[in-house]
């Protein structure tokens, strides 16, 4: 009954405009949602996503940082830095880091979050 | 009691302009009331109005009526001149222009819920971008794109749908003509 005042073009606009919306928003989930930036010597090395499982292998001065991501998380597995600060800070929190210091290199856990919230 | 000097004439033409705004207005004050969880979301119920007023008097007696709709509703709720007036306005200058084009379109291919939905998009996207430059430079709204613009498709749809209905439940009689 509804479908009576439909035209065929107006199917193809409603058709078109939700194809955006949805769009925009697989987009917007991809981009916001678990971004994993990983730093050598204060460059950019990589940037991740948490969605995939991988093992990313970042050269540092001192020797090969390994770093894993797996299951929407993510931690530095092994280091060659003497004290292991960042391999023992485990799983990074959302917003959290972990910096792998005479390496060089910085793990940031770039969770999604506001930062400004007003009307 | 002397009689005013003052002639105010009103044609036909007039007084329908003016009982449609009305009807606009009222919609538009009664959305206000209802309470709705994220702010700049509204139905736009006031959009069947002046829908309505396309396919039956044509574009020039739609913009009026919104034009009136946009101004006296914004002067009731005292928004005249805020940036939520500003808001409106905007919107509702593209979404009209909007559908001056829209509705050359042939008519055997779009419909109202077509032209609801084009308008809709327009009012919404001409109102983030004011927001992008304009009210809040720098924050990015991005990501609120996907959320207004969903919202924007939910009441395009609804009004359009709504605006049809109106259509067909009420046949053109022929004091209307325009």
């Amino acid at each position: 009954m509804i479908a009576a005042y439909f035209r065929p073009g107006d199917w193809l606009l409603a058709a078109a405009g939700l194809a955006l919306v949805a769009g925009l928003w697989l987009r917007q989930a991809d981009s916001l949602e678990g971004r994993v930036v990983i730093r050598l010597d204060g460059k950019v090395f990589q940037e991740a996503s948490l969605r995939l499982n991988r093992l990313i292998e970042v050269p540092g001065p001192l020797g090969v940082s390994r770093i894993e991501i797996h299951a929407g998380r993510v931690r530095v597995a092994a280091d060659p830095s003497p004290r292991q600060l960042c391999v023992r800070q485990g799983w990074i929190p959302p917003g959290g880091a972990a910096v792998c210091l005479p390496n060089r290199v910085s793990v940031e856990n770039a969770a999604a979050g506001y930062d400004t919230l007003n009307y | 009691m002397t009689r005013s000097t003052i002639e105010f004439t009103s044609s036909a033409e007039d007084r329908r302009v003016a009982g449609l705004a009305a009807a606009a207005i009222g919609l538009t004050l009664a959305e206000a009331a209802i309470p709705l969880p994220i702010p700049g979301i509204k139905p736009g119920l006031a959009n069947i109005v002046t829908l309505f007023v396309l396919y039956r008097y044509g574009w020039r007696t739609a913009a009026w009526v919104a034009g009136l709709r946009i101004v006296a509703g914004a002067l009731a709720l005292g928004q005249f001149l805020t940036p939520a007036f500003v808001l409106s306005l905007t919107g509702g200058v593209m979404s009209l222009c909007v559908l001056a084009v829209a509705i050359r379109l042939p008519g055997r291919w779009f419909g109202p819920v077509g032209l609801s939905l084009l308008a809709a998009f327009a009012h919404i996207g001409t109102q983030l971008w004011v927001v992008d430059v304009w009210l809040l430079p720098g924050a990015s709204i991005l990501g609120l794109l996907p959320l207004f613009l969903g919202a924007a498709w939910l009441t395009g749809l609804a009004n359009g749908l709504a605006t049809a209905h109106l259509l067909k439940s009420n046949p053109q009689n022929e004091e209307a003509t325009p």
